[in-house]
């Protein structure tokens, strides 16, 4: 079996090395890749969305509709992770947390036995009393509220440099998970719940979809932002520009609850108890 | 050999990819813990975003960020900027590839706690038992 599998491995990359030879040569300015839609692109996205940015203009205008459903597709895995591995039931009363003392492992064991505390190398956790690192804690707690910060100037400067609601998302989802792992999943559920992110991802994904219906109801096609114009009393590329800025928020918030979500959800295994 | 040196410099990055995308692959193919097989799908997805990132490469072109105000002069030309449109589609791939991970893991999970071993050849013997 491992050696078929080496074989194919083998023949594949052979032949993806021999169809090498008829690729564009590395940076090539003349590739196919950068001939067709792409000039038009970078020519025209100030002209016509306002935004200097040109991954941002085709991320959330030209290129509208995808990025829409990419959003609805980590929406759909956020909420998978959770109907696979969500449980509700309490846990079952007659197991018992250890940790061992020496390496900061936790075991659970079935039964309370007496003789692991006797050892003198494990202690006797439950859900009140979670181990804590001094250190870990400052300074985690210390910078989650700079990282949380520049997520936002992520999300809402990607116009002009990179940045966007993907990017800004993910660190700000990256903030709270720090939260969970340096402190416990407890307190990180306690400032924003689980019902909350739930929320939060559909109400990411509403925003989006919103904007585009908006556009819809005012006349124009969907996702088509210089329909907004009537709305902000800007001239229409004005429009496209804040119309982008909106559905990045969405985006933003969208990624952010999803991101955190997944985690919950696998690291404490779907008891959201305690976590890694 | 100067046509050698010279074929070495303009496709070694796709020989890069591809290297990366055969470890994947194989981990996908011959491992025989999902774990595993989980990491070598990972592999496998960043080789394709590497891919796809270089190919928006220009010699001599910058970031696609137009430059704009009075410095800048009115229309941009295509050739001083890198193509924007495979950024695009990578950066929403790397999201999606995070979530979908994050999927196979509690697929993952699932399984652990259905069969109780993450190993391919034990969970389907067990199968077969039943």
């Amino acid at each position: 079996m491992k050696l078929l599998g080496l074989a194919i491995v083998a023949v594949t990359g052979a032949f993806l090395i021999w169809a090498t030879g008829e690729f564009p040569d590395w940076g090539d300015p003349h590739s196919p890749a950068s001939l067709h839609v792409s000039p038009r692109y970078i020519e025209k996205t100030l002209e016509e969305t306002s935004v200097p940015n040109a991954v941002t203009s085709v991320l959330a205008d030209y290129r509208g509709y995808d990025t829409m459903f990419e959003t609805t597709v980590i929406f759909a895995a956020g909420v998978s992770c959770f109907i696979l591995l969500r449980l509700f039931g309490k846990e079952e009363p007659d197991t018992v947390h250890y940790r061992h003392l020496l390496t900061g492992l936790t075991i659970r064991v079935r039964r309370k036995r007496e003789g692991l505390e006797q050892l003198g190398e494990f202690e006797r956790m439950d859900s009140v009393w979670t181990p804590h690192d001094l250190i870990l804690r400052t300074l985690s707690r210390f910078l989650i509220p700079f990282i949380q910060l520049f997520a936002l100037y992520v999300i809402a400067h990607g116009h002009h440099s990179p940045g966007g609601g993907f990017q800004g998302g993910v660190i700000l989802g990256a903030s709270l998970i720090l939260m969970a792992i340096s402190q416990d999943m407890k307190s990180a559920l306690d400032r924003l719940g689980e019902r909350t992110l739930a929320m939060l991802s559909a109400i990411g994904v509403s925003v989006y979809a919103g904007t585009g219906a908006l556009c819809l109801v005012l006349g124009s096609n969907f996702l088509d932002y210089a329909a907004l114009a009537e709305i902000f009393r800007v001239d229409p590329v004005e429009a496209r520009s804040l119309g982008i800025f909106l559905v990045e928020v969405g985006v933003g918030i969208a990624v952010m609850a999803t991101m955190i979500l997944i985690y919950h959800n696998l690291a404490s295994q779907g008891r959201l108890d305690e976590g890694l | 050999m100067e046509d050698a040196l010279q074929l070495i410099i303009s496709k070694y990055n796709y020989w890069i990819y591809i290297t990366l995308m055969m470890i994947g692959l194989w981990g996908v193919i011959a491992k025989n813990n999902l774990v595993k097989k989980i990491v070598g799908m990972s592999i496998f997805q960043t080789a394709i975003i590497l891919f796809f990132v270089s190919m928006g490469m220009k010699k001599g072109a910058t970031i696609p960020i137009l430059l704009h105000g009075h410095a800048a002069h009115s229309s941009p030309h295509a050739a001083e900027y890198i193509n924007p449109l495979p950024h695009v589609l990578m950066l929403t791939a790397i999201v999606v590839a995070v979530s979908t991970l994050g999927v196979a893991l509690a697929l993952a999970v699932k399984v652990y706690r259905r069969y109780g071993t993450l190993e391919e050849d034990e969970i389907l013997e067990q199968i077969r038992k039943s």
